[in-house]
């Protein structure tokens, strides 16, 4: 009778018998805690990442956790011909991104030559991988964008929490990053083609269809703007967030004859007053709604109850 | 040195275990006591060696040469010993010094092209990545007193140019269009220089054919030498070459007067 009590307080408590460990399966083949720290990214502000036949570029949401701070860094150098962009714990990302230096240096210093990209993808996928394969671990639960350029051309490259990584013509990834794809998708033939000014303000775009339709864009709301705005009305505070300005936005840039170098918020605001005029695309609401949600479990009739994400996390 | 310490027939061994040798102090228990450490020999010196390597950068590639002889001391004991290797498809290497430390780099350097080859990622290394690890390998075992005794030149091609380079025991390393090591430094190194400052644009039969009167000098003039070697050559267009052994033809008739 104990016994049944305790079980029923167990399963309360912990909603799903299968994610107590990410090596544990559940009975319809799923890692329920791979699929958690996959969620993580998700919380993350938007990032995106994009190539032409000579640049790789990316382009990166920044928050503020609170009025009193700066702009979280979303874009980290890794060496001179690559860098990152980041979407989850950004904690979690300062340790890749320290493996990754490591990874560069360590090949200059054996090799005299710059770590092409695709293998440090497969290292770093490696050591991803394995936290997903031990009790004693926890995956990363962080998202990265590797924009990088080496012998082979530019590269974007996506990794996950789940140790899969994607070799990219362009990708999203982050907080309602769906609208990005979407905009990305329907762009996919001028991005090859199209000049590095072109490439910048096309992820530009892409970015801002993340922000939610009521928010206006403007180059012009320079910090002073923001105090006046959060002592209107505690409404503004809010949308304060999404304001889409040279303080908030990240630009990277890396290719042919060109190192890695994040943009100063001059030349972000000149990116920033060209796309100004430009028509928003619509913002396929269906899509964002998809994009915040947890993935689904396939309908069943029998098994145990899929779990719901019901974990908050501070992330960026 | 701990090897100094042990005794032998010029240092007498103590009187007893930790005890004061002959005309000794005696450690007094608690002091610095006199602890054997056992020494152990490094590779102090090599044992079957090749000579002089030559390499020289022409129009659009490279030449390596060595001869095929492995001396034991001054002995001529191995008379087909191969040391220029083609690496992969845009390098070639050609070693002097010792040959078992050849034989060991050797297949290190096999196993690193394998593993590149497993990754089938369409990337190859380069001369220069290949000159560094090698610098790199040379030094870390000359600082742990323990060299390869070996002379290695690279050569090869990046991109659309051309790498000519030299390591030797100690990690000293550089490139130049022209390099020669051991006894070639001495005498090749003027030959090949002149003929390279008279023309950098060589053609490779130009090339081949000044590798060949310069192994003919160093066949004259190196008492460790043999009148057969291989020629390494590493073309744009022919891709990787190892030719020989070849026969250098000799008259030694005002030697015999």
């Amino acid at each position: 009778m104990v016994c049944i009590l305790r079980n029923f307080f167990l399963l309360i408590a912990f909603r799903n018998q299968y994610d107590s460990d990410v090596t544990v399966w559940s009975p319809q083949g799923r890692l329920h805690q791979v699929e958690y720290a996959m969620e993580a990214v998700k919380l993350g502000s938007a990032t995106v990442g994009l190539k032409n036949k000579t640049h790789a570029v990316l382009i990166a949401l920044k928050r503020a956790s609170s009025e009193l701070s700066a702009h979280q860094k979303k874009i980290f150098p890794i060496d001179k011909h690559m860098g990152i962009s980041i979407s989850g714990l950004t904690a979690d990302a300062r340790m890749l991104s320290r493996y990754m230096r490591t990874e560069c240096l360590n090949y200059k210093y054996s090799h005299d030559d710059l770590l092409p990209v695709s293998r440090l993808l497969a290292s770093l996928g490696n050591k991803l991988q394995t936290c997903t394969q031990r009790y004693d671990r926890r995956p990363y639960g962080v998202g990265l964008l590797i924009a990088g350029y080496d012998d082979q051309g530019p590269h974007i490259y996506q990794t996950c929490p789940s140790s899969n990584y994607f070799d990219c013509k362009a990708m999203a990834i982050g907080a309602r990053s769906q609208s990005a794809r979407t905009y990305l998708e329907k762009h996919l033939n001028d991005l090859l083609t199209c000049n590095l000014d072109e490439l910048i303000k096309h992820g530009l775009r892409a970015l801002r269809d993340t922000l939610p339709n009521e928010v206006d864009l403007s180059v012009k709301n320079v910090p002073m703007c923001f105090l006046s705005l959060c002592n209107d009305k505690f409404i503004n505070v809010f949308k304060l967030i999404y304001l889409f300005t040279h303080k908030n936005v990240s630009i990277a840039v890396v290719g042919k004859g060109t190192n890695f170098k994040i943009f100063d918020e001059d030349a972000i605001s000149v990116y920033l007053s060209q796309i100004e005029d430009d028509k928003r695309s619509k913002l396929a609401e269906p899509d964002v709604e998809q994009d915040s949600k947890p993935p689904q479990p396939p309908p069943s009739d029998e098994g145990p109850q899929e779990p719901q994400v019901t974990v908050a996390m501070d992330t960026d | 040195m701990a090897l100094l310490n042990k005794a032998d027939w010029h240092t007498p061994a103590p009187f007893w275990q930790n005890g004061p040798a002959p005309g000794a102090f005696y450690h007094f228990p608690g002091g610095s006591t006199h602890v054997d450490a056992g020494g152990f020999q490094r590779s102090q010196a090599p044992i079957t060696t090749g000579t002089s390597v030559v390499g020289i950068q022409f129009k659009d590639g490279v030449l390596i040469a060595a001869d095929i002889l492995g001396s034991y001391g001054s002995l001529a004991r191995f008379r087909n010993l191969e040391r220029v290797m083609k690496v992969n498809d845009n390098i070639i290497l050609g070693a002097g010094g010792d040959y078992a430390d050849y034989q060991c780099l050797k297949s290190n350097i096999e196993r690193k092209i394998l593993e590149e080859e497993c990754l089938d990622d369409g990337l190859s290394l380069k001369p220069k990545a290949l000159h560094c690890w090698l610098t790199r390998v040379m030094y870390n075992r000359r600082s742990h007193f323990d060299p390869f005794w070996n002379n290695f030149i690279i050569g090869g091609l990046e991109g659309d140019k051309v790498f000519l380079g030299t390591v030797d025991k100690l990690g000293t390393a550089y490139s130049d269009p022209v390099i020669a090591t051991g006894y070639g430094a001495y005498m090749a190194t003027p030959i090949l220089r002149k003929a390279y400052e008279e023309n950098k644009e060589m053609t490779k039969d130009q090339a081949i054919e000044l590798l060949y009167k310069v192994m003919q000098v160093l066949f004259y003039r190196d008492a460790r030498s043999f009148p057969k070697y291989q020629l390494g050559i590493i073309t744009r267009e022919g891709g990787v070459e190892i030719q020989g052994p070849l026969t250098l033809d000799s008259y030694w008739g005002p030697a015999i007067i």
